[in-house]
């Protein structure tokens, strides 16, 4: 076990740096469609759109031919019926895709419903008026969740059979053990209470580890943006806001809507101000998650472009050199920042359940 | 905010949703349930570990107070008897001292008795013997008397001087 850990550390090591070979050698995509990323805008263009989610699964883009290296993914789109076609018909967003009589093209990462040809008609704000269908198609961020479930299922499924036979884990069960404890100790017990906090463990886990290992994925080559893309955290925020609202006691929703302790007038004002609360919480849950992982990763490949952006000034030995120096003082600050997240995700909505399922005995 | 909201794909969010309740589901059965309920088991052994080591320490710390104040006992005891022994001892010490003075005064007074009674047996034959003398004596004088006074007188005192001999 511990060799098979090693193996896989050493892999991740490969990618992390690699990653940062790539980054600085490789061009833009499916937008600027080859060439090389050398200006300001291209850069930005290039950010954003990695930040975004994508139909394809690209490692990186030859420089000069714009070839893309990578695989396809499979598209689904719901459009009065299933359309089910992979993502290299859409040859990189430059070509129209047909599927069942109806015409599809993918503008900015996103799917319209548009004629043979591909038109597409924009309002004032430059926004397509084209139909959108509910993509739900299997994009890099669903293959990033997929891949994060199952070592999830993996790692703590054999965590769980390992107890079957000894009662002390081995190998790497020996280092999740200590986190199923801490997220229980430090984050169930203390803000939930020990009356309740079994209830809400399988949340808890599952929340902890799924945003970390996402957030860690978000840190390798591949290019994952999930737990940076603004869906993902406000489901995963819902998934508190709901759990939080259905084990709320009789005391929460007097306080909510009947402040025990004020005059009447204050009662009045103070129930639209708890409501207020009650939704600003998971939507700070949602935004934080997102902002600092999005600015992470816009950290990152920012100073992974310093050594484009600087050549000029100072030379292309000085700015690589600087760009990778900084790069990689700010990814381990990254490593820091997706355990925090992780951590404070969960230990937030710790809280806001046990806030809910708090009993004042003292009223 | 309105990139924001641009950004904003439904259909990520139905999968996120999706994905993410499936495994939720399936942890908890197969992973979490399993690991908390032996996380729970083994703290509770481990405590049901230390509080009976803790029971066996004062059993232990019990059992040798027990085992002291046996040892006190019986070391009260075995002076006890050593004391009672020595008593005895000493009693019969003492009788038989009193035995042997008691027999040894009898057996002196019984030589005592038997010494009285050899003397007096001794006097009676002294007198005996005396009378017999006197007896031999006066008869002596008598075939004397007729030959000579002053042999008479003689032989009477040389009696007399053998007497107070005796």
């Amino acid at each position: 076990m511990p060799k098979k850990l090693t193996s896989l550390l050493s892999i991740l090591t490969l990618f992390f740096f690699s990653n940062l070979a790539f980054a600085s050698e490789s061009s833009e995509g499916e937008q600027t469609h080859g060439g090389a990323v050398d200006t300001q805008e291209e850069i930005t263009a290039y950010i954003k759109h990695h930040l975004q989610d994508s139909h394809d699964f690209t490692l990186f883009t030859l420089g000069e031919s714009g070839k893309h290296i990578g695989f396809p993914l499979p598209v689904i789109l719901w459009d009065d019926g299933l359309h089910v076609f992979m993502s290299s018909k859409f040859h990189h967003g430059t070509t129209v895709a047909e599927s069942k009589g109806n015409h599809y093209a993918i503008y900015h990462g996103k799917i319209y419903r548009t004629n043979a040809e591909g038109e597409l008609n924009f309002d004032e704000h430059h926004h397509p008026t084209n139909v959108r269908p509910l993509d739900i198609s299997i994009t890099k961020n669903v293959v990033g969740m997929l891949f994060a479930g199952f070592l999830l299922i993996y790692l703590f499924g054999s965590l769980a059979k390992s107890y079957t036979k000894k009662s002390i884990p081995t190998g790497v069960g020996r280092v999740l053990e200590p986190l199923v404890i801490y997220v229980r100790d430090e984050m169930a017990r203390p803000n939930i209470g020990d009356k309740y906090y079994e209830r809400y463990m399988p949340f808890l886990l599952t929340a902890f580890f799924y945003i970390w290992i996402l957030n860690l994925l978000g840190l390798t080559p591949l290019g994952f943006n999930v737990t940076g893309n603004i869906a993902v955290t406000v489901c995963l925020a819902l998934f508190t806001f709901i759990i939080v609202q259905f084990s709320g006691k009789k005391d929460y929703w007097k306080h909510i809507f009947w402040m025990p302790g004020v005059p009447i007038p204050m009662k009045i004002i103070l129930m639209p101000i708890e409501i207020l609360g009650m939704l600003t919480k998971p939507f700070a849950l949602l935004i934080r998650l997102f902002a600092n992982i999005t600015a992470g990763h816009f950290v990152v490949m920012s100073l992974i472009a310093l050594s484009i952006t600087m050549k000029a000034t100072f030379g292309p030995v000085a700015a690589t050199g600087m760009s990778l120096a900084l790069a990689l003082f700010i990814t381990v600050i990254e490593l820091l920042v997706a355990f925090l997240q992780a951590y404070i995700f969960t230990m937030l909505s710790a809280l806001f359940i046990g806030m809910a399922v708090e009993e004042h005995d003292h009223h | 905010m309105d990139q924001l909201l641009n950004d904003f794909s439904p259909g990520l969010f139905f999968m996120q949703a999706f994905i993410f309740l499936i495994l939720l589901l399936l942890l908890a059965k197969f992973a979490w349930k399993p690991i908390i309920q032996s996380l729970k088991i083994r703290e509770e052994s481990i405590q049901d570990a230390l509080d009976s080591a803790e029971k066996a320490k004062e059993e232990m710390a019990q059992l040798k107070a027990d085992n002291e104040k046996l040892l006190d006992e019986a070391r009260q005891q075995r002076d006890a008897i050593l004391q009672d022994a020595r008593e005895v001892a000493n009693g019969i010490r003492e009788e038989a001292k009193n035995d042997a003075t008691k027999q040894t005064d009898k057996m002196i007074a019984d030589a005592k008795t038997a010494i009285e009674v050899e003397k007096q047996a001794a006097m009676a034959e002294v007198r005996t013997l005396v009378a017999e003398l006197s007896l031999q004596v006066a008869e002596k004088l008598l075939k004397r008397k007729l030959d000579d006074e002053g042999a008479q007188k003689e032989l009477i005192s040389d009696f007399i001087k053998d007497v107070k001999l005796n």
